[in-house]
């Protein structure tokens, strides 16, 4: 067996025994779906309509931004990537095989919630199983890099949970999870147009759930390649081996311009 | 013939305003256990992993086998193997995980004679956060010399283990040495530097404030060799006995101690006064200053040795 596919699968095994990474990645997610699908569904019905890529973001969110960043920052401080560094283990490896394990947790539970949601919640199951797919895939790479960028410029625990949930929180507030995102006017819609899930739930709705406008949709979903690519980009130039003795490449604030692709979608829709 | 497989000339390392290391120089040879003895910050870190490519030289040369650890980081690899003083592993990470994740990345195939080798042969399957203190060192050191690096580099190897844990490594780095490896030891333990190195070399602030092998570094201090004597009836104790080279006496438990600068001409006179004396002996017993009294010699004179 290769290296990268042994570091891959030792990687998911840890998404799995790690508790944090078993809560992040799986009971975090499926509790809240199981919590929203009966309370959304008596709240607000049209919550059901979008109840599959909805959650299905959400999980990505989860483990890609709740779960991933410190298990980055955490291995670095405790010498891990010293360890890899001196046994040959690229970098691109460290940071490629979290993310790749991320979108893959997040799929395994999306798949969960798109075969029981129907049945559970009568929620709308995607009418295209392959855009469907396709949009998952795209904004698990787009908030994975991010979560990927995250771990890379925390210095510490505490600053990785602060960066986290300066995204986190908008993005299940105003990023179209709970309620769509046209209903959101005047600086809360430019927000929300700042956020990669806003772009998800518009590319899951045009995409896959056959509710929205194709062309449009296919503009989100270029823009959350763009925004995975430069974060994932971003993070792997701003890697540093250790704290103590940094090779950083540039500034930390640079990882401020993974936000670019998202700041041309507010401009172009407008 | 020039057998060095580390060299070590004028390096410098500088961060940011102060100069952690200041142009030393020493040379390796082959299958030698070479010790790097010094008191926190004086340098013995950032040679250390200056070597191991995980910090950049500011100053003078760096070989490993003819290579460069600060470009050629790939032929470094199969170099050499590196004992962390932190774990540099994850929590999760089961011991033969770890064996199979860092021969794949080596390219070889798991070494699992090696975790028997170190003991952990029923630990195989225990998390790393489950092992204790000497069994993380253990694999730490398996994993370090599994892929079989010419050079192996210990950074406090023994550091907070028991007596039996430190017995196992010390017996698995004559192994190494005698199977032709290289170890550079960095510890604070005088005792081990003592008994395991063929040289060793003092850094103090920055700079090799003395090398040489245990011995001649002991003999070359100016600390007083102790001469303990136990005689019949006690004829040491008469007022007015001196001795030659001895500078200081005291008595304890039965005991003449001795302090002498010169250990024949003391010894000497000893024997011929306890005869003369009709007394017989009864032990007497001799302590060289050890490597961790020339040690604090040296650190006291702040460099000057």
């Amino acid at each position: 067996m290769n290296a990268f596919a042994y570091h891959f699968g030792f990687e998911f095994r840890v998404g799995i025994r790690n508790k944090a990474l078993m809560l992040m990645n799986y009971l975090f997610p499926l509790g809240c779906y199981l919590m929203f699908g009966a309370l959304m569904g008596s709240i607000n019905p049209g919550f059901l309509q979008t109840i599959v890529p909805a959650m299905s973001v959400f999980a990505v969110l989860s483990g890609a931004l709740l779960g991933m960043p410190d298990t980055l920052v955490n291995a670095r401080e405790a010498g891990i990537f010293r360890s890899y560094k001196i046994n040959g283990v690229p970098a691109l490896n460290i940071l490629v095989v979290p993310v790749l394990t991320s979108m893959l947790h997040a799929l395994l539970v999306t798949a969960i919630i798109a075969l029981t949601a129907p049945a559970l919640f009568d929620g709308v199951a995607p009418a295209n199983w392959a855009g469907f797919l396709l949009v998952f895939l795209v904004t698990a790479f787009a908030l994975a890099g991010l979560g990927a960028l995250i771990g890379v410029v925390s210095t510490s625990s505490r600053m990785t949970v602060l960066l986290s949930q300066l995204v986190f929180l908008p993005s299940m507030i105003l990023g179209g999870l709970m309620l769509p995102s046209s209903l959101l006017t005047g600086a809360l819609g430019k927000v929300a147009l700042l956020l990669p899930t806003t772009y998800a739930m518009d590319a899951f709705a045009g995409l896959a759930m056959g509710q929205g406008t194709g062309s449009h949709a296919w503009q989100s979903v270029g823009i959350l390649l763009a925004g995975g690519l430069m974060a994932f980009g971003l993070a792997l130039f701003l890697f540093s081996w250790d704290s103590k003795n940094s090779t950083r490449r540039g500034h930390p604030a640079l990882a401020l311009l993974a936000w670019l692709p998202y700041v041309i979608g507010l401009l172009l829709a407008h | 013939m020039n057998d060095a497989i580390i060299e070590v000339h004028d390096f410098r390392k500088i961060y940011s305003t102060s100069v952690a290391v200041d142009g030393i120089s020493f040379d390796v040879r082959r299958g030698e256990i070479f010790g790097l003895l010094g008191p926190n910050g004086a340098g013995k870190t950032s040679t250390l992993e200056s070597l191991e490519g995980l910090r950049r030289a500011d100053g003078g040369t760096l070989r490993i086998a003819g290579v460069d650890p600060g470009r050629r980081g790939r032929q470094l690899r199969a170099l050499i193997g590196v004992q962390l003083q932190t774990s540099g592993l994850p929590d999760s990470f089961r011991v033969e995980e770890a064996m199979r994740f860092f021969c794949t990345y080596h390219g070889i195939s798991p070494r699992d004679d090696l975790i028997e080798r170190v003991g952990l042969g029923e630990k195989r399957r225990a998390q790393y956060h489950e092992l204790s203190g000497g069994q993380q060192r253990r694999l730490g050191l398996a994993l370090a010399v599994a892929h079989n690096p010419p050079v192996v580099f210990l950074d406090e190897p023994t550091s907070g283990l028991d007596v039996a844990s430190r017995a196992m490594l010390h017996d698995l780095m004559r192994e190494l040495q005698a199977g032709g490896t290289t170890i550079l030891l960095a510890t604070h333990d005088m005792a081990e530097a003592s008994e395991m190195a063929n040289r060793v070399a003092i850094l103090l602030r920055g700079r090799i404030a003395a090398m040489g092998t245990p011995m001649e570094l002991t003999a070359t201090g100016a600390g007083l060799t102790k001469v303990s004597v136990r005689t019949d009836t006690g004829c040491l104790g008469q007022p007015g006995t001196t001795f030659p080279a001895v500078q200081q006496a005291q008595t304890r438990d039965d005991y003449y101690i001795y302090f002498s600068t010169d250990i024949g001409p003391t010894v000497a006179a000893l024997i011929t006064y306890i005869t003369a004396q009709n007394d017989s002996l009864v032990d007497l017993r001799v302590e060289r200053p050890t490597l961790e009294d020339r040690f604090l010699e040296i650190t006291a004179k702040g460099g000057a040795g």
